[in-house]
């Protein structure tokens, strides 16, 4: 029987990857076909699946996998999701933050000026939530490429974003204005599987909490 | 002529004969189970004045309309509330125990997706006048004899208490506000937050340990005999329920002390019904020994829904598991088949 009690683990592609194996590998999981092979998807002798940080919750609580790690951002931005969020696996770790271009704040002027900022996001939901919170009229400009591309050229005044080391806003010339939360990895369950796999999902959690 | 596509309402969808027929198998079983366990079943309207449904506090509508004296009208989100308002109209010095069961659609504004529909069939049943524990004990016997009718074999019933958390953070001592932050993570299933807001509160350290790890905590009757101090009195509920239980019925059971449902009027006993073929409960239910007053006619009650759907779903992933297994042992692999069982 592997390390994980048989349990299906969503393992997140991207940033988060080469922490998730570590975390994996440290808990007793041979994690090297996965690390050499990035175009398969389905690694069933060990029983993960590799996917999209944001395709995580989806797989989880459809009960697809019995556990997977994404990030906080994802599960921030998908809060109707049905899914126990269990650990906090503390790598990963990255700010949502929201930032204009250098110099007098545009957001601000706007505001005060026309009574609504433009902020470009990935991240809507979140970023719609926050001005709600905050008191602020904000239209939401929904990006799918390089967020930072829309201050510079007068498409919005802000953006919404998340950030690592702040070295892609420093070079395209944007500062950060305030920061929304912090988001590091998480373990996150199926509510069903929680319950009926209580015990593996018990001992992945002891493994994790102590590696 | 061109074929027109009429579109129908997101979350709503139509029924064809052949998944019919299925449904009816499933909804006949359950009802003559209800039958013989003496639950006379009841239809109500599916729309109800706005204000009786918010007197019962289930969960908000999706779906209103104004009648034509300005009237808001609204779709049932769940058929509890309707037989209190039932109960409390219709049998005012009726001696109780009454016992109800119904099959109705419900509507409720979610993100549709399988399982999940806006507008869905729910089976159920209300058992108004007994009391904690027997009143609780009944309601999952009949649980169990319905799953059995419909053929599901590997269901299971995670039983909880709404007032236990509430209780121990009574015993502790912990300030109201507090409270709420713990309860808010809790219904979100959120243990990081959780154990964060704990380390907000100057708890001891032995205190905040318990907070965090009681609500994690599930399993087989050991979970109460282990429990002491503070969780001891807040399981004693728990404890009483599983005595009266049928072997066959404590054998289902997984005792889960974090089991919060979202509809705001459980008081007691608590209970989700899962399947390993679905990745969410087929259904549950719990105690509102509260309800019932509201509307004029204080009686201790307990009662549960299934969601049709999620049955039928549940049953044709079990038959597949099962075909495969025994696929796997005629196949020479029985060890495997075994293991996966």
């Amino acid at each position: 029987m592997s390390p994980t009690n048989g349990l299906t683990i969503a393992v997140p592609r991207g940033a988060l990857l080469s922490g998730t194996l570590d975390r994996l590998d440290a808990i007793g999981l041979d994690t090297s076909e996965v690390r050499t092979n990035d175009r398969k998807l389905l690694f069933a002798d060990i029983g993960v699946v590799t996917m999209r940080p944001s395709d995580v919750p989806t797989y989880v609580e459809a009960g697809a996998a019995d556990v997977g790690i994404t990030g906080k951002d994802v599960l921030t931005e998908q809060p109707e999701r049905e899914v126990y969020e269990l650990l906090d696996l503390g790598y990963g770790a990255c700010r949502m933050i929201l930032a204009t271009v250098d110099g007098p704040d545009p957001a601000v002027e706007a505001l005060r000026r026309l009574g609504v900022m433009r902020v470009a996001t990935k991240y809507h939901k979140t970023a719609a939530a926050y001005f709600e919170r905050t008191g602020r009229q904000a239209e939401i400009v929904e990006v799918k490429g390089s967020v930072e591309l829309a201050p510079l050229t007068g498409l919005v005044e802000a953006i919404v974003d998340l950030t690592a080391t702040g070295t892609t806003l420093a070079e395209n010339n944007l500062v950060i204005r305030e920061e929304l939360f912090s988001s590091t990895a998480r373990l996150i369950a199926n509510p069903v599987a929680h319950k009926l796999k209580a015990t593996a999902i018990d001992a992945m959690l002891e493994k994790l909490r102590a590696a | 002529m061109r074929p027109q596509i009429q579109p129908i309402p997101s979350g709503t969808r139509d029924v064809l004969p052949d998944e019919m027929r299925e449904l009816r198998d499933i909804t006949e079983a359950i009802r003559a189970v209800f039958e013989v366990d003496g639950y006379g079943e009841v239809s109500t309207p599916a729309l109800e004045y706005e204000a009786v449904l918010a007197r019962g506090g289930g969960a908000p509508p999706a779906y209103r309309v104004f009648d034509e004296h300005g009237e808001v009208l609204a779709l049932r989100t769940d058929m509890t509330v309707p037989i209190a308002r039932l109960v409390a109209t219709r049998y005012q010095s009726a001696d109780p125990p009454l016992r109800f069961c119904y099959f109705a659609h419900a509507y409720r504004g979610v993100r549709p997706h399988r399982g999940q529909m806006r507008e869905f069939l729910q089976a159920g049943i209300e058992l108004v006048g007994a009391p904690a524990p027997q009143g609780t004990a009944e309601a999952l016997g009949v649980i169990c004899h319905a799953l059995d009718a419909v053929g599901l074999r590997d269901y299971r019933i995670g039983l909880g208490d709404a007032s236990l958390y509430p209780t121990l953070l009574r015993s502790l001592a912990i300030a109201q506000d507090a409270c709420e932050a713990l309860m808010d993570a809790l219904v979100r299933c959120d243990f990081v937050s959780l154990q964060a807001e704990l380390g907000r509160l100057a708890l001891d350290d032995a205190d905040a340990e318990l907070l965090l790890r009681v609500p994690q905590v599930r399993g087989g009757p050991e979970v109460l005999s282990d429990a002491d101090g503070p969780v001891a009195d807040a399981v004693a509920g728990l404890r009483g329920v599983y005595e009266l239980l049928a072997p066959e019925v404590a054998a289902r059971v997984i005792f889960d002390l974090g089991l919060i449902r979202k509809m705001g009027y459980y008081t007691g006993a608590v209970f989700d019904v899962y399947d390993p073929a679905l990745g969410a409960p087929l259904g549950g239910g719990g105690r509102y020994d509260d309800l019932l007053g509201r509307f004029g006619r204080p009686l201790p009650a307990v009662g549960f829904a299934l969601t049709i759907d999620r049955l039928h779903i549940a049953l044709t992933g079990e038959e597949r598991s099962h075909d495969e297994v025994t696929a796997l042992s005629a196949g020479g692999h029985g060890e495997q088949g075994a293991a996966e069982l």
